[in-house]
């Protein structure tokens, strides 16, 4: 690692509205250019977090260090405010020109008018909006308008930058545009990216890292794999994807397994987990596996059930199955299969999934959570 | 771009040449005399004639202030003015006996005049008394404008219907338009009714109404004008050199030549005499 | 009608001749009402940023004052300001009563209230997150209070022009603290009304139209100003 210290950190973070507190995080640290997200329902908190990081919001505790330094004093939240930038949900921009609006946080920096052209047409070039730059900011589309708000947030150079959910209000299409260029953008500037969104794989695309909150917490902080895949609690599960939750009791222990009993059936499971634990069992429909009642081929999945389809949900490129096996399971099938295997609402199935693909949060475990 | 800077600096240049413009020079306080006077006496033009005269002579700067003859007492009652010029003998025989004024003199006189329709319905025309015209104008109960605001024009007015033994308050032919005398003249011209007006505002106005000279000359019907100067013992604040300065310029002889033939040349006829050093009873004679 | 017709004929050629009285209290009209709009836009348009942008307990008292005062009597104003300009009243020392300064006073009192409440409507409503992305991009405080200003560009003219119409047109007050001295406190309002009253009214319609003609023109410019950028 180059730099030990991280660019940003935040601790013991406590944001306080009419006495609730609506924002608790003991500790964040963000590397240098990394691409950091946080993902978590609407009111859990994002907003809060993001615009306390950029002390537009003064919390009621805790402190905020800039590349090691601690910001408090007026002076050094100013100075740290002019090298961060900030991008809503909406674009906020200002009655004027797209080039002055892409210019404003050069000119508020009072910088010679020579150098910000030729920033600013670098930026709307790169952005894709450099035809726009005389065109009134109030005739742009929707797409067209967070753009420019981008570029003004990039004309800057901010060593951090903050994004609020910047696409939430896009139609698809021009979301998933912006998206591409944004990832591109990022690539190139490494610029270390702060960003809040309610869609994960959004998150999952753009981020090194990701966090989950909710109400005001950071449940888990961890690479995208570490998060979708290993969730902490059923919260976090239902929240990455995962949407199989079932919870049981282990009643058998087999050496590195264990068996849980989820109505009537049994599953079985890789794990630590004790006798009579309580735990609960995270599937992702990924890994789900559909077969037809008779064939009777051997394989290595341990757990094999009979199921009724009981909704089949097309999803673009594959279909949702979800099935009724004594406990619900849910199953993504490709659109070939579904045609092949003839699966239809009510057909009885065959469902299997590996020991090793559940994941098992053991109720009372406290990993990566430094509250309660 | 073009048209942006034009009109900003069109804006911009407004502004500055209000500033510059404003720099009008300060006069000393010391310098400053407040007269207040009757918006008849302002308005027959005399002081524009005089007070540019005093102003070069003495470098005073007179602020003229024409109101209500009420209104210019009791600003002379509150210390507010410096000098009066006024014509209500009465009232200002009550402002000296109650101490606020002092050196009250006399500077000239003109007379009121009855106006009215050249139809002359009442048949008061060459009437030697205002008290029978008025009693005559009462029994045919004919139209008749009054200011009703309590100015020197006013009170004479009331004076004569008093002399007459009739109050014509509540009646449907006398009406009370609170204006000034030019709105009162065009007024009583619209309606064809009868008034009582300064000769000065009737004279500028007559050409265009048509309303002749009925009654005049009556000894009632004499307005007398009084310079006086505000108590500076009541009053501290006065300048009481200012304005023993402008009630000694108003009597002077070279003033009183001015007034005696002020408006000939537009009019005729002068429109005040001349009376300095006259005691108040010998007039009319 | 006759009178109408005379009075613009008398309008005509009062201008044409330049006649210096008419000159004269034209331009005391424009550099006494711009005087005291400009003290009004100063005094409004800061404090009703202000407040727009601060919470404080009985804001909305003071609010309410203000919207009250929009509808302040100019007559009333007039009263007020000259019982404070008596020589014996609290601001007698000043001396500044029957003068154009006492007028401009007056004047600006009629104004500030009209400018104060438009600009604090028109602050209060530009979205709340607008000053977060101003302070975001790095702006001082004192920055971030002029680019709202900007965006606010449209309803701050208006507030303007209604300052400006307010007391280029405003007679009462300007009688009372002026004076209605000739060639020294003397306006196209109180020449108008001191016409009248003399019955002379062609001169009264004339200067009534002049000052029509003065009025638009300044709220031509500032009408410019103000639709410039509108979407064609």
């Amino acid at each position: 690692m180059i730099d030990s210290i991280p660019i940003l950190e935040a601790r013991n973070l406590e944001v306080r509205k009419g006495g609730t507190i609506i924002l608790n995080v003991p500790s964040l640290l963000i590397p240098k250019g990394e691409i950091f997200s946080l993902i978590g329902p609407n009111g859990s908190g994002k907003t809060t977090l993001l615009q306390t990081l950029s002390y537009l919001l003064k919390p009621f505790q805790g402190e905020i260090f800039f590349k090691g330094e601690k910001v408090n004093s007026n002076h050094s939240v100013f100075e740290y405010r002019r090298k961060i930038a900030m991008v809503f949900q909406e674009p906020l921009l200002f009655d004027t020109t797209v080039f002055e609006n892409v210019a404003s946080g050069l000119k508020i920096r009072r910088m010679k008018n020579q150098e910000i052209y030729q920033i600013v047409m670098e930026h709307l070039d790169r952005f894709g909006i450099g035809h726009l730059g005389n065109r009134s900011a109030r005739t742009l589309s929707g797409g067209e308008a967070q753009r420019a708000s981008l570029a003004r947030a990039f004309a800057i150079q901010p060593e951090v930058l903050l994004l609020d959910e910047p696409f939430a209000s896009l139609d698809p299409p021009t979301h998933e545009s912006l998206i591409e260029d944004l990832e591109r953008i990022l690539r190139q500037t490494r610029t270390t990216t702060i960003f809040a969104t309610h869609d994960r794989s959004e998150a999952l695309r753009l981020s090194d890292r990701m966090a989950v909150m909710n109400r005001g917490k950071l449940l888990q902080i961890g690479t995208s794999g570490e998060v979708m895949n290993h969730p902490v609690d059923e919260f976090v599960a239902s929240f990455v994807g995962v949407e199989t939750v079932l919870t049981g009791r282990v009643i058998k222990r087999n050496g590195g397994t264990f068996v849980v009993s989820i109505s009537g059936k049994e599953i079985e499971a890789v794990g630590e987990a004790l006798l009579g634990e309580t735990v609960i069992l995270c599937i992702r429909p990924e890994n789900v596996t559909l077969f037809i009642h008779s064939s009777k081929e051997a394989t290595s999945a341990r757990n094999v059930f009979l199921g009724k389809i009981v909704k089949i949900t097309p999803l673009g490129l594959y279909q949702k199955v979800q099935l009724h096996c004594g406990f619900p399971l849910v199953a993504y099938v490709t659109n070939h299969s579904l045609e092949e295997l003839s699966l239809i609402e009510g057909k009885e199935v065959k469902v299997s999934f590996k020991a090793t693909a559940i994941h098992v949060v053991r109720k009372g475990e406290d990993w990566k959570r430094e509250d309660i | 771009m073009g048209t942006k800077i034009n009109l900003w600096i069109i804006l911009w240049g407004i502004v500055f040449l209000i500033f510059i413009s404003l720099m009008t020079p300060v006069h000393a306080q010391q310098k400053t005399i407040i007269l207040a006077t009757t918006t008849s006496t302002q308005d027959s033009g005399l002081l524009d004639i005089l007070i540019p005269i005093f102003e070069k002579k003495t470098g005073y700067f007179v602020k003229t202030i024409a109101v209500g003859s009420g209104q210019a007492m009791a600003m002379g009652q509150k210390g507010e003015a410096d000098v009066l010029l006024v014509h209500s003998p009465e009232a200002e025989k009550k402002f000296i006996a109650e101490g606020y004024g002092i050196n009250r003199r006399l500077i000239m006189h003109n007379g009121y005049i009855i106006v009215g329709p050249s139809e002359d319905p009442v048949k008061i025309k060459g009437v030697k008394s205002s008290s029978e015209a008025f009693k005559k104008i009462a029994s045919m109960k004919a139209l008749f404008m009054s200011r009703g605001d309590n100015s020197g024009t006013h009170s004479k007015e009331k004076g004569i219907w008093k002399a007459a033994g009739i109050n014509p308050e509540g009646e449907k032919w006398y009406q009370q338009t609170g204006l000034g005398m030019g709105q009162t003249l065009n007024v009583a011209a619209e309606k064809k009714a009868y008034t009582l007006a300064d000769r000065g505002t009737y004279l500028a106005l007559r050409k265009n109404l048509n309303l002749d000279i009925l009654v005049q000359g009556d000894a009632i019907l004499l307005n007398i004008y009084h310079v006086i100067e505000v108590n500076p013992a009541k009053w501290p604040k006065v300048n009481a050199a200012g304005a023993k300065a402008f009630a000694d310029f108003m009597v002077s002889k070279e003033t009183q030549n001015i007034i005696k033939t002020f408006g000939v040349d537009k009019f005729g006829s002068p429109l005040f005499f001349p009376d300095a050093g006259k005691k108040e009873e010998e007039l009319g004679k | 009608m006759d009178l109408i017709l005379e009075g613009i004929k008398k309008a005509f050629w009062l201008l044409i001749t330049f006649d210096p009285e008419v000159i004269k209290i034209t331009l005391l009209s424009l550099q006494i009402s711009g005087t005291a709009t400009l003290v009004s836009l100063l005094i409004g348009i800061s404090i009703g940023t202000a407040i727009a942008l601060t919470q404080f307990p009985g804001r909305k008292i003071v609010v309410s004052l203000i919207n009250t005062g929009m509808g302040l009597p100019p007559v009333v104003v007039g009263l007020f300001v000259t019982i404070f300009l008596w020589r014996n009243g609290p601001l007698g020392f000043l001396g500044v009563l029957y003068t154009p300064t006492a007028m401009i006073l007056a004047q600006a009192v009629i104004a500030t209230p009209i400018v104060m409440g438009i600009t604090l409507a028109a602050i209060q409503q530009l979205p709340q997150k607008l000053r977060l992305q101003i302070l975001a991009l790095g702006a001082t405080r004192l920055q971030m209070v002029w680019i709202l200003i900007k965006e606010a560009k449209l309803p701050l003219l208006a507030a303007v022009m209604a300052g400006f119409g307010g007391v280029i047109s405003e007679v009462g007050a300007s009688i009372m603290v002026g004076g209605n001295i000739k060639g020294y406190s003397r306006v196209l309002t109180t020449a108008t009304v001191m016409e009248t009253s003399r019955g002379n009214f062609d001169i009264a319609i004339a200067l009534g139209i002049i000052l029509l003609m003065l009025a638009y023109f300044i709220n031509l410019i500032l009408t410019q100003v103000q639709q410039r950028e509108r979407p064609r």
